[in-house]
């Protein structure tokens, strides 16, 4: 009876999902009048509650385990807090990427549930303490607007700090030092610094558009990758490498930094493979894993059987064998989606993603102010790019740079940052709304 | 002025703004088409994986489905005991089909390894599978029909009788292997009981499937190959080639023996090739280009991996161009460090016989769901190119005179044609031979078919691999048609 129950709730799970991107997309493409947009808001709430719902509902039938229904309640709570707090400090921000975080994070939880109940516990409390703080952001922004334009100093010296520090007292994991110890908890500095760079980039152009400006800013880029090469953490180099190129590019208007870019990434790519042994390791296992499935390419061999055993409609929850993929709850939480929840609803998770990058576009374009467009612009990239390699690397389309899935892995230190960004960018938003009703 | 100015600086950085949203959707789009591209084409070869563990825990919900012979045989099925409902594998035939069929334990082997992720997998109809998903029984696995013949499979292991070796049978139109047999053996029932003890008895080697992984010296069976380069050289005078045979013939300090040290007298090529003069070939192997010879050899599957759903191992073949005169007098009459397996053996003799082309070899037929409905097929098609339509007639020539005026006259019958070629193949200093016999048969009406038998240890191919072949077209030709 429990595998019929487990069985139809993943095909139910599908359709609700499914509906829910496909909602989305009519949403985002199609205007609305704001009685009707009001409704389809509140048809996809329904869609998440219910698509969690099942989830949850169907690995309390399969373990038995009370506790699940405990962690169950706490997602609820820390979703329903979101949108409050999204509808009552947020007042016209966009409740679309509000609805996308909630799916995001709530799809996230679901799975850590079934990889790990203590992560998936620790994540929701992280997650409704990264919420409560960021109501205050519109409060913060309304006093100290013009601030921020200026501090672009403190950007630079915390983030070099906050590199430094995580190369010298840093803890070594799968070949990278990430994270520090403080106080028995450990935070991975680097997910804050790509926030503050974002920063300081745009306080650099909001000052000056010179070319010494630039080369300026591409000094202090190349330098945090030469830090961030030293520590290993190669996914985090080539994050702020693109989210310099990517901003440069929009402030300078110079096509030409495009292909500049990509020939760099290749080149290095190149030099790197062949000088650096992790490097490598990861292309040899990026290549043809099941040639080193004993060695390098024990993760992606893993990860890839996950995928292609789930298949289209997945194993159904607690049915696969997610958990011999190393790393599943960070960097392959995508594949353990996709094992057993089905490739259509990990396709639908890639979809429901571009449209929340979409809309940090959209919403960027949307601001008149140059400092909070280009903010936006920076944190759309991050993230955007972030998904793209985390995926990427699940699936064997580029080589695994050890990125996690902003909203879904665990990590505290993602979470948090990942939610200031959404709330920036819904800060920016909404400051900007009310400058134009004035 | 300034109005507009900032106005176009606005559209401007919209322009630069599309151009990113552009890359990232493109970007976004190319991830779900790949995950779309991995889960249509390339996801079956990595959940075939035998690392892939995943499938085992199919096991769990559906009850490994039956192997049947091509004539619904059933080769091997999964059993039931009433009390405990455990399952065990069941094989009614015990050893006959040890090594094809496999067993699914112990790191799997043969048909149960190939077609494991086909076994449990449940194609049974849809009432039955919502059945069983409320009352939690498990659902019957799907049936893989192989291509083995029971007749034929039936006759190759008595054929073998008592002798270390292989016989493996296959259909030339098509490469439908009939029958696969390798010695020694073991019964699959027991294999749980017996596997440690008999992975770990390196002398008898009882676990190799010698059929696809057995290499041995082919002897004079490599002659064919031998022939064709010394064709190929001397395409014009190869007619007018003579040899006077006295049994011996030295070079180098090598002396090459003819079988007894028989002496052959006055031979042409055709003479030398039925008679299997040794003497004579190492006479015109000193005449032969050792980079021709190889590249032969390369096209003809040595060194290379014979596509089949069963591991197979390469057959080995070298000759350095500065390669001593013993040693090229060794190779060219298949001794020396040639190492050839059985079905790559077959294989070139189905290409004499198919206008020089090998079929792919398979043994996968096709699924079947536990009604015996069509699910799937498996087969393999394509052919492999050895050689040219005229060297395949030429061969085809001569390997018929063997069995009418050569080593292979046992074979020579009324009830079916035979093509073919005997070895003898030496394998230690006290002149101890490996017996093998290649070659094919064919009858009006019947399909044809290609053999290779290997008999280790037991002396000469006309005495031994030649009647055990005879035992084996017999009872493919001589059953009753339709079967």
């Amino acid at each position: 009876m429990t595998s019929v129950f487990i069985q139809t709730a993943k095909y139910l799970m599908i359709a609700l999902i499914v509906t829910y991107t496909v909602q989305s997309f009519l949403i985002f493409l199609r205007h609305h009048s704001e009685q009707a947009k009001r409704i389809l808001f509140k048809e996809q709430m329904v869609l998440i509650y219910l698509f969690l719902s099942l989830g949850f509902l169907s690995m309390t039938a399969y373990t038995g385990e009370q506790q699940i229904l405990l962690l169950f309640a706490f997602t609820l709570a820390v979703i329903t807090l979101l949108q409050l707090v999204y509808r009552l400090v947020y007042v016209h921000g966009s409740i679309l990427l509000c609805n996308h975080m909630c799916i995001l994070f709530g799809t996230g939880i679901l799975i850590l549930t079934r990889l790990n109940q203590q992560q998936a516990l620790r994540q929701l409390i992280i997650g409704a303490v990264s919420i409560g703080f960021t109501a205050f952001f519109p409060y913060l922004m309304s006093k100290k607007q013009d601030t921020f334009r200026k501090w672009k100093w403190v950007y630079l010296i915390v983030s070099a700090t906050l590199l430094l520090l995580v190369l010298i007292a840093g803890q070594t994991s799968y070949g990278a030092k990430i994270s520090v110890a403080i106080g028995g908890i450990s935070i991975q500095p680097v997910e804050l610094v790509k926030l503050l760079y974002v920063f300081f980039l745009a306080a650099m152009y909001y000052e000056k558009q010179t070319v010494v400006t630039a080369l300026f800013t591409g000094g202090c880029t190349a330098a945090f990758l030469l830090i961030l090469a030293a520590a290993r953490d190669l996914g985090a180099a080539l994050i702020f490498f693109v989210i310099y190129v990517g901003m440069t590019y929009a402030v300078y208007r110079k096509w030409v930094l495009l292909p500049a870019a990509a020939g760099v990434v290749l080149l290095a790519m190149i030099g790197a493979g062949k000088s650096l042994g992790h490097v490598s390791n990861r292309i040899i296992a990026w290549k043809d894993p099941l040639s080193a499935i004993d060695d390098q390419g024990y993760q992606i061999s893993q990860s890839l059987f996950g995928i292609g055993t789930g298949s289209w409609m997945g194993s159904g929850l607690f049915m696969g064998r997610p958990k011999s993929i190393p790393v599943v709850s960070k960097d392959f939480i995508f594949s353990a989606i996709s094992e057993e929840l089905g490739a259509i609803v990990a396709i639908a998770v890639i979809l429901i993603s571009m449209l929340t990058l979409l809309l940090f576009f959209r919403m960027a374009r949307a601001m008149q102010d140059p400092f909070y467009r280009w903010v936006s612009l920076g944190m759309g990239i991050c993230y955007g790019f972030q998904v793209f390699l985390t995926i990427g690397g699940c699936i064997k389309l580029i080589p695994s740079t050890g990125v996690t899935f902003p909203l879904v892995s665990y990590g505290g230190s993602s979470l948090f940052v990942t939610f200031c960004m959404f709330a920036l960018l819904e800060s920016f938003y909404i400051t900007t709304k009310k400058k134009d009703s004035r | 002025m300034k109005f507009r100015k900032t106005e176009k600086q606005k559209k401007h950085q919209q322009k630069e703004l599309s151009v990113l949203i552009i890359l990232f959707t493109a970007a976004f789009l190319m991830l779900i088409g790949y995950l779309v591209f991995f889960l249509a084409f390339e996801s079956e070869r990595f959940i075939n994986n035998p690392y892939n563990k995943r499938i085992d825990a199919l096991s769990e919900k559906t009850i490994r489905g039956s192997i049947y012979a091509n004539d619904g045989t059933v080769l091997a099925a999964s059993v039931q005991t009433n009390e405990t409902g455990e399952e065990t594998r069941m094989y009614p035939f015990s050893n006959l089909y040890a090594h094809v069929v496999g067993f699914p334990v112990n790191g799997k082997m043969g048909v149960e390894s190939a077609a494991n992720f086909e076994l449990l997998h449940s194609h049974s109809s849809v009432t039955e599978r919502l059945k069983h998903a409320f009352t939690g029984e498990k659902n019957m696995g799907d049936g893989v029909v192989t291509t083995l013949d029971p007749t034929v499979q039936t006759a190759a292991y008595g054929a073998l009788g008592s002798y270390r070796g292989a016989i493996v049978v296959m259909e030339v139109s098509t490469g439908r292997i009939l029958a696969m047999v390798s010695k020694p053996d073991f019964d699959p029932n027991h294999i749980s009981e017996t596997f440690s003890l008999l992975s770990e008895d390196n002398e008898s080697a009882t676990l190799l499937n010698r059929a696809t992984q057995g290499r041995y010296a082919p002897g004079s069976t490599f002659k064919l190959l031998t022939t064709l380069e010394y064709v190929h050289e001397n395409p014009k005078t190869y007619e007018d080639y003579q040899y006077d045979c006295t049994g011996i013939f030295r070079s180098d300090g090598k002396e090459i023996h003819c079988f007894h040290n028989k002496a052959h007298g006055e031979e042409d090529l055709l003479d030398s090739f039925t008679n299997s003069c040794n003497t004579s070939y190492a006479s015109l192997g000193l005449t032969l280009k050792p980079k021709g010879l190889t590249d032969l050899c390369n096209r003809a599957l040595f060194n290379r991996k014979v596509p089949f759903d069963l591991p197979t191992e390469k057959s080995y073949f070298t000759l350095a161009p500065d390669a001593s005169d013993a040693e090229i007098m060794e190779t060219v009459i298949g001794q020396g460090k040639t190492l050839a397996t059985p079905l790559q053996m077959a294989l070139i003799t189905a290409a004499v016989d198919h206008g020089g082309k090998a079929p792919r070899p398979y043994v996968l037929d096709r699924v079947v769901n536990d009604e015996g409905h069509f699910v799937k097929s498996l087969a393999t098609e394509g052919t492999i190119s050895i050689m040219s339509e005229q060297d395949a007639a030429l061969l085809k020539e001569y390997m018929r005179s063997v069995v009418t005026d050569g080593t292979g006259r046992a074979l020579n019958t009324d009830a079916y044609t035979v093509y073919g070629k005997t070895g003898t193949a030496e394998y230690n200093a006290n002149r101890d031979a490996h017996s093998w016999f290649i070659g094919f048969a064919e009858k009006p009406g019947r399909e044809d078919i290609a053999i290779a038998v290997i008999m280790e240890g037991a002396g000469s191919g006309s005495s031994f691999a030649t009647p055990a072949a005879k035992e084996v077209f017999d009872a493919y030709f001589l059953q009753p048609d339709g079967f």
